[in-house]
């Protein structure tokens, strides 16, 4: 039902639309990514208001690499949705839902952080569970689990503050 | 960690003969609970901006469960969310279980179930009685406490241990309850009972906890849907969504039960709700002991449950079946499920990709309270240095879960 509507509304927009273990998947191109976000957010005849997920997958052999993948749910209707985005290593960045959905802040921090997948148009793209000056992407498959990573120089609060209006 | 970029902006105070204030509330605080550090700008008591770092307990679960087999994720698990371990172990069991198309027994869910909404109340317990006692409520904590104190030994009597049960296997649980469990379950929450009332009689209509908590931390219902809140938070804003309603799991469109919600989304409807809601979980969980059959509590097929310990050590069969399940674990076909089960802070996902080896290819955990802690600066704002204990006890982070 939600398959038919999506492809019907869609059309060539989604490249591949699916329903396994009753689950929706709808895999987008990057350049229309936001467009049909935005739409399966606002139609009142989807009405995704809510962002369960926002996370990505490194496929390490796999061209594009990485899936961007958003999980999506309708309070109103009570439907579900995955939709995925491929992503090349050499351009890892998509488009910022951050302005569709206030969960994204923080989601995409965290998938960026882990990933290293960038989000245009994020307000404040920065790492969010790992420390500034860590180094690497830890949830890339090229990154073994057992890394060491480089001591941090220790620094004087006092004549190096951290705040810059200080 | 790096501030964000706006922090560089000079900001006016009220006062004119004042400044800005600058002051981490840093990550050990003996009033908040959790390594969490909020950057505040102050002005005199007021907060101007407040910028929120987690991460203090970052142990990368989702990197480890790549590199073991999927039995060995569910200790990972416990950790999570550490003050209802059941749960996470229940949400990661299904998951797994949806992959490989099984289903567990019907005296295994019911067991779930029971064991779910013990570690629902725990965990509520545990939110309330710090938040309360972090308010100067110290009698409501120790009363809280001591509820808990009996259902951790209804934890350790069902799994054998009080925090980190790693009970739940994919295909059933461990183990089955005890005989005297039902005896022991009733007497626990006949004294939680006696507890709840008190401590209802000592906050809900008391002056100096309305003052501190009605009012304060507000998110409408709109606000709390696009911050992508769930569970208490989003239920005390009115939005009546709850997992076990939504998409029902286990055996939870069997059990009566309602879904308190709140009308402000303020901390006090967020205590109320968690309040309410600890007599539902008791309500489900005795309907669940009375509806439980007997039967078996795993799944019957060697593909994935341990073969008895008499098969093992008696055949060669059951030796390699032991063995393969053992080294290699469960083969799960390729694919990908998304699984949401109502944790304590709301809806606790995980999103589970296999590759068909016995080994996770991804695990990613939906976390309920990194959500609301990104949706903290929204409710801090404006607010006074006092109200940041009073509603990031009400958002009740667990470490765990946040940072994984």
């Amino acid at each position: 039902m939600l398959i038919e509507k999506i492809k019907e509304r869609f059309g060539t927009d989604i490249l591949m639309v699916d329903s396994v273990r009753d689950e929706a998947t709808a895999v987008v191109s990057r350049e229309r990514a936001l467009e049909v976000l935005r739409t399966l957010r606002d139609e009142p005849g989807f009405s995704f208001n809510f962002l369960s997920d926002l996370t990505a997958v490194d496929w390490l052999e796999r061209t594009p690499r990485f899936d961007v993948v958003y999980h999506l749910r309708s309070l109103t209707h009570g439907h579900q949705l995955r939709v995925k985005i491929g992503v090349e290593a050499s351009e890892p960045w998509v488009n910022s839902v951050s302005g569709l959905w206030k969960a994204a802040d923080w989601l995409e921090r965290e998938c960026y952080d882990m990933f290293g997948i960038r989000f245009e148009g994020h307000p404040d793209l920065r790492r969010i569970l790992l420390y500034d000056t860590f180094t690497g992407h830890p949830l890339r498959k090229d990154y073994p689990y057992n890394r060491r990573q480089p001591i941090v120089e220790e620094v004087d609060p006092v004549t190096h503050p951290r705040s810059p209006s200080q | 960690m790096a501030l964000p970029a706006r922090w560089s902006q000079k900001l006016e105070a009220s006062d004119p003969t004042d400044e800005i204030m600058e002051i981490q509330m840093g990550p050990s605080h003996p009033a908040s609970h959790g390594t969490i550090k909020f950057n505040l700008k102050l002005d005199g008591e007021r907060i101007v901006d407040c910028d929120v770092e987690v991460g203090y307990l970052h142990r990368g679960f989702e990197k480890m469960c790549e590199q073991g087999t999927w039995t060995q994720c569910f200790p990972y698990t416990d950790r999570l969310n550490y003050a209802s371990p059941c749960i996470n172990n229940v949400g990661f069991a299904l998951a797994v279980e949806r992959l490989l198309g099984i289903e567990a027994p019907e005296r295994c869910q019911y067991i779930r179930v029971v064991m779910s909404e013990i570690a629902r109340i725990a965990d509520h317990l545990t939110c309330l009685g710090m938040a309360a006692g972090e308010l100067g409520a110290q009698s409501v904590m120790f009363f809280m406490l001591e509820a808990r104190e009996m259902l951790y030994d209804l934890f350790e009597a069902a799994t054998g241990a009080r925090l980190t049960v790693s009970w739940c296997r994919v295909g059933g649980i461990s183990r089955d309850l005890p005989e005297d469990f039902r005896e022991r379950l009733n007497s626990a929450f006949k004294h939680l009972d006696a507890l709840l009332l008190d401590c209802d009689k000592l906050l809900t209509r008391n002056r100096l906890f309305i003052d501190r908590m009605a009012g304060i931390g507000v998110m409408s219902a709109d606000e709390a849907i696009s911050y992508g809140l769930s569970g208490p938070l989003l239920r005390a804003a009115g939005v009546s969504y709850d997992v076990r309603k939504a998409s029902p799991y286990l055996i939870y469109d069997r059990m009566e039960f309602e879904v308190p919600t709140g009308e402000r989304g303020d901390n006090y409807d967020r205590f109320e709700v968690r309040f309410r809601e600890m007599r539902e979980a008791r309500k489900i969980a005795e309907q669940a002991m009375k509806q439980m059959p007997h039967g078996p509590i795993a799944v019957a097929d060697q593909r994935v449950t341990l073969p008895p310990k008499e098969r093992v050590y008696n055949s060669i069969e059951g030796l390699m079946n032991h063995f393969k399940l053992i080294m290699e674990g469960i083969k799960v076909p390729a694919g990908e499920v998304y699984q949401a089960v109502e944790g304590a802070n709301g809806e606790l996902g995980f999103y589970v990709v296999s590759d068909g080896s016995g080994r996770p290819y991804r695990v990613r955990v939906r976390p309920p309270c990194f959500l609301g802690m990104g949706a903290l600066n929204k409710m801090l704002i404006g607010h006074m240095v006092p109200d940041i204990i009073a509603t990031f006890g009400m958002i009740n982070m667990i470490g765990g879960e946040c940072d994984r």
